[in-house]
């Protein structure tokens, strides 16, 4: 075979080319189906609380975590400031928003004070994504961290915008078309959609030239600067996207409590994310949304469970951290890196009486 | 600018490339020494020297993974000495690594789309690739010139060393090369797999030059038109294969005595 026509972009059909359309994620996975319409009856089968505090609450977190996922599952960036940019969005959606503290909230509409939360929100992770991208490996993590905990102090001592350690409570909640927004059954499907669609977008963004890049930039990103790629601005822009996603999550976030304070964007809460996204595994979107539901399962039961065993109900970071170190041990993928030996161990037996040997 | 200066810059337009004065220290150590070469377009050469002698040095201030501590680089005229990488690869400049520089993560298909993509539009493009994407196609075209379209959606992590080095050089012919630097192309590989390697190197169309560092002289010496024998960071002796083979300075110092 000569390389004569190959090296210029020369475009004729290869014959082996019959590779299975990836156009769209996959839609032939019965298990994704069944969970996708669980998801969607989820208010006929469950009460209030079980909507709001469990799922909603899930599926913020998961989206947080998803935004983790996307830099450091695809661009090997891993992130501790997830977290703060949401509750920057949640902060700015306060303030720009209507509240109880009117002295500070500015009273503009929701449908302004969003995409005004959004923008910003945007472009303070892209910022601080500008500074860390400077950096590599525990350096990354270390100077998203220092933002993290920059951030919670600031708004620990700053009352002029964000009220100091009180935070600004009854953040009002968009009424519209005659539906409270934010009474649980709509909010639910909010949160949903919200959801949904950052997790349809982060997986299909995986297989785009932009995420391949990104997955390129994380195994080798001096290759990458060699195929013609700029390096830092690929991962600024993963930071830009990253960020437009917490910041999604930050204001259902501060539309479910109604309230932020320091308390929600403290050095803890960000560990949180990490805990979330590498508990439910970050090699796919998926993922965080798994760990997000264990750890919202954990962080709500835990607490009845150790008390009626005799035990300070508190404690329930215990169970989560021996969670975390007993899913980093047995398996460096998190839960779905269980799931998927689990598959394999299943599909072997069944594989090999069949006979359909697999070439290559 | 004096006008001989002038004179000699435009005499280099016509080169692919053109290297004066260039050095690269480390700390200390002088990898590079005021090295200055001129490379013509289309020109196939070798680089010759014993381990240390600076060779892939060159090859890093050439395309600069990293800068040269002084001197100038041309590519094609265009003063490139402070631009980075990926500047020069959109350029049109090429490079393998001596030791395989891959994404072993990816599949071989999207190793190569990436290094298609890496040089035309579209590098941050929210779209996936649809059936009829010209990239595809190239990528495809380009993964069955090195003969790993058999393998091209398994992950790279899970190919043979051979396999791999392929891959490379590949991903070094996306787009529209103008000139590539392979840096030791034939390391490891077996027999055939060398033979194979000659083969994609004289097939590749004329106007694309390139620079090979090789120590196999029976690669190296089939593939290149010229010969530049490196020692200790400096151009010690430029000339036709058959000169360089022939000159007993370079037997003395690489071809025969072999062991410093």
């Amino acid at each position: 075979m000569s390389l004569a026509h190959d090296a210029r972009v020369a475009v004729r059909p290869a014959a082996e080319a019959q590779r299975p359309a990836q156009t769209w994620p996959e839609v032939n996975n019965p298990a994704a189906w069944i969970v996708a319409v669980i998801l969607l009856i989820m208010p006929l089968i469950a009460n209030g609380f079980f909507l709001i505090e469990i799922f909603a609450t899930t599926l913020i977190l998961g989206t947080i975590a998803l935004s983790l996922m996307l830099l450091a599952g695809y661009g090997g960036m891993v992130s501790l400031m997830q977290l703060t940019i949401a509750g920057f969005s949640a902060y700015m959606v306060a303030v720009f928003g209507i509240s109880g503290n009117a002295n500070i909230s500015l009273g503009w509409p929701w449908w302004l004070a969003v995409p005004m939360a959004l923008a910003l929100a945007t472009i303070f992770g892209t910022l601080g994504g500008a500074l860390a991208v400077r950096t590599e490996g525990i350096y990354t993590i270390m100077i998203t961290l220092a933002i993290g905990a920059a951030f919670y102090y600031f708004t620990n001592q700053n009352w002029a915008i964000f009220n100091g350690h009180t935070g600004i409570n009854t953040v009002g909640t968009p009424h519209f078309w005659g539906v409270d927004w934010r009474a649980d059954i709509p909010f639910y499907y909010i949160v949903l959609a919200v959801g949904a669609l950052c997790y349809f977008a982060v997986d299909y963004i995986s297989r785009a030239p932009f995420g391949l890049a990104l997955q390129g930039v994380r195994d080798n990103p001096r290759r990458m600067a060699a195929l013609g790629f700029n390096v830092n601005a690929h991962r600024i822009a993963a930071y830009a996207v990253a960020s437009f996603i917490a910041a999604l999550a930050g204001v259902l976030q501060v539309w479910n409590y109604r309230q932020i304070s320091p308390g929600s964007v403290s050095v803890n809460a960000c560990i949180d994310i990490l805990i979330i996204a590498i508990v439910g595994g970050i090699t796919r979107p998926i993922g965080p949304y798994i760990g997000a539901l264990i750890f919202v399962l954990l962080r709500t039961f835990a607490l009845d469970f150790l008390v009626k065993i005799g035990l300070d109900g508190n404690r329930f970071r215990l169970l989560i951290g021996l969670g975390f170190l007993a899913i980093v041990f047995w398996s460096s993928d998190g839960v779905i890196g269980l799931w998927q030996r689990w598959r394999q161990s299943q599909r072997r037996p069944a594989d090999r009486p069949g006979g359909g040997r697999s070439h290559g | 600018m004096d006008s001989v200066a002038q004179r000699l810059s435009a005499v280099g337009a016509g080169a692919a490339l053109e290297l004066r004065g260039v050095t690269r220290l480390f700390g200390a150590l002088a990898a590079l020494i005021d090295v200055t070469i001129t490379v013509r377009a289309g020109e196939r050469r070798a680089v010759l020297g014993s381990n240390g002698a600076g060779k892939t040095t060159l090859f890093n201030c050439i395309t600069g993974d990293f800068p040269p501590s002084s001197g100038t680089i041309r590519f094609f005229g265009e003063d490139v000495t402070h631009f980075p990488p990926y500047e020069r690869i959109r350029r049109g400049l090429r490079r393998t690594y001596q030791i395989s520089a891959l994404f072993p993560g990816l599949t071989v298909q999207d190793n190569v789309y990436l290094a298609c993509r890496g040089v035309s539009r579209g590098r941050f493009s929210f779209l996936r690739p649809g059936q009829n994407d010209a990239l595809m196609h190239a990528a495809d075209n380009l993964v069955q010139a090195v003969h790993l379209t058999g393998v091209k959606n398994q992950r790279v992590a899970e190919l043979a060393h051979g396999q791999q080095r392929q891959l490379e050089i590949a991903l070094a012919l996306a787009g529209a090369p103008r000139f590539v630097l392979f840096d030791e192309p034939a390391a490891g590989l077996s027999p055939t797999e060398r033979a194979e390697l000659v083969e994609i190197l004289t097939s590749l169309p004329a106007h694309i030059g390139y620079i090979i560092i090789e120590h196999d002289m029976d690669v190296a010496l089939r593939v290149v038109e010229s010969v530049t024998m490196m020692h200790n960071g400096r151009i010690f002796k430029e000339g036709l294969p058959q000169e360089i083979q022939s000159d007993p300075e370079v037997q003395e110092l690489y071809l025969g005595g072999g062991h410093e």
